[in-house]
């Protein structure tokens, strides 16, 4: 039915939206928003962890690790993560040794893809990092201090009293990293990873159609988004404390 | 007394912790410097480990890399043009629809909102191909034609992400001040639009300026977005120059150069967002 009508449409109205109607478009398309979904919640997750583990390090006593983790965070929020890609992609990867593909050729330790995963999880948990901090700093320290005058050791403090209020802080600022982080997935159409961008780059410059593509790229990014704005309000939503307000 | 007999924390001796805020990150004297610092010693290493590893006919990796310098700071240079002019177009644009998003006529408040909420959740690369692909390259005015180069799309294409993240700024620090400014307006006879201009906008602009700063350094990191659309900037530039010298050994000092350049751009812009953010004491 939706593949009639995109096919009248495009006889009628001369609106070529191949992805509804041509199978191999499709297939190209929905393979590539595949690629991106995989990407962003591979690197979401990991971009979450390195976030927690940086705000971790960053409150211990060893100096080291908390000028490590300042450094970090600061070079990743300053530079253009498009140059962090190509850096990653192009000059790091040449450090690493090719592995044997298995049909005697050789291929890098680390595919495009999985180079995008890692730059943008850096990345965004740059960002976490701040984030995680700000939410940190915002608990009061009369709180903390209460669960210090109980025993608590460091650990226990974070697990059962700091972060369970810090992560509420922090939900909305988080949303906004993840969001930004769904919209950089892009930049990895620079370094050739068959992402949603990439994909639909290949149907316009096959199907001329750059102006319909263009459009349904939108939409479908934007959708992406809605998608995560609307799991994330309800995780904010579930979360709530009743009662405690920020 | 026998203090070590117990097993009581509050009978043992006090130690006093070392003294360290919650996260260890707010000092930020010696961020900048120690970042620096991180950066030098790994820029420094590239460079070292390129000049051990490179083949021994060819020049120094420090020579190349002095030698294509100025020229890869010349792109840089133009990607910093480019970010003031999207910024500007993208500041008076997104002024006015930030304004209109706390419109009392419902239809412009809404579509306003629609704007802003769609430009911001679309990918800044999209809205750049947007701009690059469906505008015309030449307008053709009462006979007059008027060009419009590549540099002046990539300009729209990445003013319009800024345009809806100033309106959400705008708007967000119109809506920060607290409706008895509104309501003690309107008691002394302001109309909206005196009170828009002479008393919220005043007190809302010192509230917009750090957000605003911190959109310029995310607007500046993303001028380099316009390489992947064709465009000569430091990105392209850089990556020429390793093609140029197919040297495999200098692409991370190569690339560390650029990063470096942008890092000294946008890290002051951070820090001064920080600390005007301390002093209009503004929650982020």
């Amino acid at each position: 039915m939706i593949a009639a009508y995109f096919e009248r449409l495009n006889e009628t109205q001369g609106l070529n939206f191949s992805v509804f109607y041509d199978a191999f478009d499709q297939g190209r398309f929905l393979t590539g928003l595949w690629t991106t979904s995989y990407i962003c919640v591979v690197a979401i997750i990991a971009s979450l962890a390195l976030g927690l583990l940086g705000v971790w390090l960053a409150g211990s006593n060893s100096r080291l690790a908390r000028i490590l983790v300042r450094g970090y965070v600061q070079f990743f929020r300053n530079t253009p993560p498009l140059v962090q890609l190509s850096f990653f992609y192009f000059a790091v990867a040449t450090l690493l040794p090719t592995v044997s593909d298995g049909f005697g050729g050789r291929s890098p330790l680390v595919s495009g893809t999985g180079w995008a995963i890692i730059a943008f999880s850096l990345f965004a948990g740059a960002f976490n990092v701040e984030i995680f901090r700000a939410g940190i700093e915002a608990v009061p320290s009369t709180t903390v201090e209460a669960g210090e005058s109980l025993g608590y050791t460091r650990l226990q403090l974070y697990i059962h009293v700091v972060l369970p209020l810090a992560f509420r802080i922090c939900l909305p600022a988080l949303n906004n990293n993840l969001i930004n982080l769904v919209k950089t997935t892009t930049l990895a159409y620079a370094i050739g990873v068959p992402e949603l961008l990439y994909a639909a780059s290949q149907i316009w410059s096959e199907s001329f159609n750059v102006r319909e593509m263009m459009n349904v790229l939108l939409v479908t990014y934007v959708l992406l988004v809605a998608v995560l704005v609307f799991v994330m309000g309800r995780w904010e939503k579930t979360m709530r404390i009743p009662g405690y307000s920020t | 007394m026998r203090v070590s007999a117990t097993d009581l924390p509050v009978l043992l001796p006090y130690r006093a912790p070392a003294a360290i805020a919650p996260s260890g990150l707010a000092a930020p004297m010696l961020l900048g410097g120690g970042t620096l610092a991180c950066f030098a010693i790994l820029f420094g290493a590239s460079l070292a480990l390129a000049q051990v590893t490179a083949r021994p006919a060819g020049e120094s990796a420090a020579t190349v890399l002095l030698r294509w310098a100025p020229l890869i700071f010349q792109g840089f240079l133009f990607n910093i043009l480019i970010s003031f002019l999207s910024m500007a177009l993208g500041t008076v644009v997104g002024v006015l629809v930030g304004i209109a998003q706390v419109s009392v006529v419902a239809p412009v408040r809404r579509t306003a909102w629609g704007l802003t909420q769609f430009f911001r959740n679309a990918p800044w690369l999209v809205l750049l191909f947007y701009a690059m692909f469906l505008l015309p390259f030449e307008f053709n005015v009462l006979g007059l034609t008027i060009a419009f180069p590549a540099w002046i799309k990539a300009i729209i294409g990445l003013a319009l992400p800024v345009a809806a993240n100033v309106s959400e700024i705008v708007r967000g620090g119109i809506r920060s001040i607290p409706s008895g400014q509104w309501e003690s307006a309107e008691s002394l006879a302001f109309n909206r639009r005196q009170t828009m201009w002479m008393i919220i906008l005043p007190q809302a602009f010192k509230r917009m300026i750090p957000p605003w700063m911190n959109l310029y350094a995310i607007l500046t990191m993303a001028t380099t977005l316009i390489s992947v659309v064709g465009i000569q900037d430091g990105l392209t530039i850089t990556r020429a120059a390793l093609v140029a010298e197919s040297r495999p050994e200098l692409m991370i000092p190569m690339y560390l150069l650029l990063l470096l350049m942008f890092f000294a751009y946008c890290y002051p812009i951070a820090r001064a967002t920080l600390s005007l953010e301390r002093r209009f004491n503004v929650k982020a």
